[in-house]
C-alpha cells in the first residue's frame, strides 16, 4: 500500500506569536509539524506496518520545513519531498493544493493520501479537499477510525453530536483528527536513518506548474491586514461588604460585559 | 524565543529534541507518583526502550542504533536534565559492552539484538561484596566448575534493578586468591539467566535506600551456571570488567550535567519569581552569586565530558578524562542541587517542587558508581605519579 501524508510546517503552537508589517514575526519561532498531520502519519504507519508498502511525507514550505519533515520522517515514514520554490510563497488555498496534487502526482502511484484535518496555524482546513478535487479522488474529513477493506475503507468521522460511518473508494484523501490514534515516539533508529535519507525538493519547474498561476500574484484572496489580538485588559477586583461587592458584580456582568 | 542555558543544546538536536518530547510526557507527576509508591518507572522505561533509546550503544548488526559514547551520553544527560533519573535504567545502555567486547560470536548474536529490541533486560552487573567494597580483587563469591557448569556461591550487595532484569553479568573468582600469581588474575565473568537462578540458589534481598532506586543483597547458595555463560576466557574478567568503567564514568558525568542544569535551571527560575521585600530574591547578590557560581561549575565540567567522551570515541585513551569528567560534573551537580534548594529555602523540601527529590538522587554520584575518593587516588597515581596511597 502506497500512502502519501500532507505535512505542514507550522509555528509552535505554545509560542507566543508576534506581529510586524502585516506578516508574524519569525525571528526566534519555532517550527513543527502540525499536530493533527502527527496523527496522519501515524495512522500511515500504521497501515504500512499492516499492509506493507510505503510512506512518503510531502511538505510544501520553505527550506527550513525540512526540519520538521525530518521530525515526522524520524517516527517510521520511507520518504520525504519538500516542494519548495520562490514562486509558490503566498499561494492560496487552492494553488496549494494544485501545487500538492502535481507533488502527489510526481510521486507517483498511491492508494490513501493523508493530512491533518486543519492547520493550526490559518486554520482553514481546506487544502486537503481541494487536493483530492486535483486528483479526483473522494475525500472523507474528520476521520477519527479507519479500516481498509479491499479496494474501500470504512472511515468513522465525527460529525456535531455523534458519528458518521463512511465507505469510500480507494484511493481517497482522508484528514485525521487526534483522536484517530496516539502517536508513537520518534524511534532512535529512526532518527539515525533519516541522517542518511536525502530529501528532494521539487519547485514549480519540476512539478510543470507555471509560476504565474500560483503564488502571491494568483490569489484569489489577499490579506489585507493582520492584527494581534488585544493585550488582555487588567482585571478588577470588587472591594467592599459582600452585599454591594455582588450588586455591583451583576451589574457588571449585565451592562459591562454583556454576558447575562 | 526560549533560551537554553547549555550553549551545546544546539548540538546533537536531532537526539535531543526527540528525548526532550519523550520526557515531557513524563513529568513532575509522573515521578513524584513514583516515587510515592516507591515504584519502578515502567511506563517511562518501557516508553524508552521501545524507541530504541537504551540501545543507542549496541553496533547496528545486532538491531541497535550504533551511536558513539559522546551521543549515548547526550541521550542520558538529557533524562537527566527532564526532571527524571537515569539511575532506574541507564545500566541497559552500557552494561552489554562486557557481552559485546568479550562474548562469543555466539553469545552475542543469541543476546545482543534481544537486548537491543527491549525483549531482554540486561541492567544489574554483581560485583560489590560486602566485605571487599571497591577491593575489587579480594571477591569472595567463588564459581566452581563442575563439568558443564559452575557451582557459584558467595555474596553481593548494591547489586541494581536485579528485580526488572532478565539477565545479569556476575564477577565470580574461579581461582583462589592465594593461587593466581597476579591478584587482578582468576576472576570470571558470567551471565545469570535471573528467572532460573531465583530461588535456585539466587536469593535477593531488597535495600531501602536513601532514594527511589531498586537495589540489593544477593545470595548464592550453589546456583548453577552452565559453562557456556561465561563470558570470555575464564580467570581474565577483571580486565573486561576495567575495560567498560571509562564509558561508565563518561555517561554518568553525563548524567551530572544534566541534573547540573536542571538544577541551575530552576534555581534562577525561582529566584527570578520568588518576590521577598517587594523583589525578586535574585535581585540579592547573596542569592544569585551561588548560582552564578554553579553554573560555571557545570559548565566547566561539561567541557571535561566531551573531552573524555570524544577521546573515548577517538578510540584513544581516556582514563584520566573519564575519571575527572565524573568528579567535576559530580560535584558540580551536587554544589548546583545545594544551591538549588538553598535558594528555594523552606519550598526546596516541598516534594511538589521535584528538588529535595533530586538533591537526594544526584548525592549518589558521590559514592557511585565510584567514589570522588577513589577518583583522587587515580589521578594522584597514575596521572600524578605520586606514591600508591593503598
Amino acid at each position: 500500500m502506497n500512502i502519501i501524508v500532507l505535512v505542514k510546517s507550522v509555528p509552535d503552537p505554545a509560542a507566543k506569536v508576534g506581529v510586524r508589517d502585516n506578516k508574524i514575526v519569525e525571528d526566534g519561532l519555532a517550527w513543527e509539524a502540525n499536530p493533527y498531520d502527527e496523527n496522519a502519519v501515524e495512522e500511515a504507519i500504521r497501515l504500512k506496518e499492516k499492509y506493507g508498502g510505503k510512506v512518503t511525507l510531502i511538505t510544501l514550505g520553505p527550506k527550513r520545513a525540512e526540519e520538521t519533515l525530518k521530525k515526522m520522517l524520524a517516527l517510521g515514514a520511507d520518504e520525504g519531498i519538500l516542494v519548495s520554490d520562490p514562486a509558490f510563497e503566498g499561494s492560496d488555498e487552492l494553488a496549494t493544493a494544485r501545487i500538492l496534487a502535481a507533488a502527489i502526482e510526481k510521486a507517483g502511484g498511491y492508494d490513501v493520501i493523508w493530512a491533518g484535518w486543519t492547520g493550526v496555524d490559518w486554520n482553514q482546513g481546506i487544502v486537503a479537499q481541494a487536493v483530492a478535487e486535483y486528483l479526483g479522488v473522494p475525500h472523507v474529513s474528520f476521520v477519527t477510525k479507519f479500516e481498509v477493506n479491499g479496494q474501500t475503507a470504512r472511515c468513522e468521522t465525527e460529525v456535531e453530536g455523534g458519528r458518521e460511518i463512511i465507505e469510500v473508494d480507494l484511493p481517497a484523501v482522508l484528514t485525521a483528527m487526534q483522536t484517530l490514534n496516539e502517536v508513537r515516539y520518534a524511534s532512535l533508529k529512526n532518527i539515525m536513518a533519516v541522517k542518511r535519507k536525502t530529501i528532494p525538493t521539487w519547485g514549480a519547474a519540476d512539478l510543470g506548474i507555471n509560476p504565474a498561476e500560483v503564488g502571491k500574484g494568483a490569489a484569489h484572496h489577499h490579506l489585507m491586514k493582520l492584527i494581534p489580538p488585544p493585550e488582555r485588559a487588567a482585571g478588577r477586583v470588587l472591594k467592599g461588604a459582600p452585599e454591594e461587592t455582588v450588586q455591583e458584580l451583576v451589574r457588571a456582568l449585565r451592562e459591562e460585559v454583556k454576558v447575562l | 524565543m526560549t533560551s537554553d542555558i547549555n550553549p551545546r543544546a544546539e548540538q546533537y538536536r536531532e537526539l535531543r529534541d526527540p528525548m526532550r518530547d519523550l520526557c515531557a510526557q513524563f513529568d513532575s507527576h509522573y515521578w513524584q507518583a513514583v516515587e510515592a509508591e516507591d515504584a519502578y518507572p515502567e511506563a517511562f522505561v518501557r516508553a524508552l526502550t521501545d524507541a530504541g533509546w537504551l540501545a543507542a550503544l549496541i553496533p547496528e548488526e545486532y538491531g541497535g542504533a550504533g551511536l558513539g559514547l559522546t551521543e549515548a551520553s547526550v541521550i542520558l544527560e538529557e533524562i537527566n536534565r527532564s526532571g527524571a533519573n537515569s539511575g532506574a535504567c541507564h545500566a541497559q545502555m552500557y552494561i552489554m559492552g562486557t557481552l559485546l567486547r568479550h562474548g562469543s560470536a555466539e553469545q552475542k548474536a543469541r543476546y545482543l539484538p534481544r537486548i537491543a529490541h527491549g525483549e531482554l533486560r540486561l541492567q544489574s552487573f554483581a560485583v560489590t561484596e560486602p566485605t571487599t567494597g571497591t577491593d575489587t580483587t579480594k571477591t569472595k563469591t567463588f564459581a566452581e566448575k563442575r563439568g558443564e557448569r559452575y557451582l557459584v556461591n558467595g555474596q553481593k550487595v548494591w547489586i541494581s534493578r536485579v528485580q526488572h532484569s532478565d539477565l545479569m553479568l556476575l564477577l565470580a573468582r574461579t581461582t583462589p586468591l592465594a593461587e593466581v600469581r597476579k591478584k587482578t588474575e582468576g576472576l570470571s565473568i558470567f551471565l545469570v539467566d535471573l528467572h532460573a537462578a531465583l530461588g535456585h540458589g539466587l536469593s535477593v534481598r531488597p535495600i531501602r535506600n536513601m532514594v527511589n532506586h531498586e537495589t540489593n543483597e544477593l545470595f548464592f547458595d550453589n546456583l548453577e551456571v552452565p559453562a557456556e555463560n561465561l563470558v570470555g576466557m575464564e580467570g581474565q574478567g577483571f580486565r573486561y570488567i576495567l575495560d567498560g568503567m571509562n564509558a561508565e564514568r563518561i555517561l554518568i558525568a553525563a548524567e551530572c550535567i544534566g541534573d547540573g542544569y536542571w538544577f541551575v535551571d530552576r534555581a534562577r527560575a525561582y529566584a527570578g519569581d520568588r518576590i521577598v521585600f517587594d523583589r525578586p530574591i535574585g535581585q540579592n547578590q547573596g542569592v544569585q552569586f551561588p548560582i552564578a557560581r554553579a553554573y560555571a561549575a557545570v559548565r566547566a565540567a561539561d567541557l571535561m565530558r566531551y573531552e573524555a567522551a570524544g577521546l573515548f570515541d577517538a578510540g584513544r585513551p581516556c582514563g584520566p578524562e573519564a575519571n575527572m569528567a565524573k568528579l567535576l560534573a559530580a560535584d558540580a551537580s551536587w554544589e548546583a542541587a545545594n544551591v538549588c534548594l538553598e535558594t528555594h529555602g523552606g519550598f526546596g523540601f516541598a516534594a511538589e517542587y521535584d528538588v529535595e527529590r533530586k538533591f537526594r538522587e544526584t548525592r549518589l554520584y558521590q559514592v557511585a558508581p565510584i567514589s570522588t575518593n577513589l577518583i583522587l587516588s587515580y589521578i594522584a597515581e597514575h596521572v600524578l605519579d605520586l606514591p600508591r596511597s593503598f
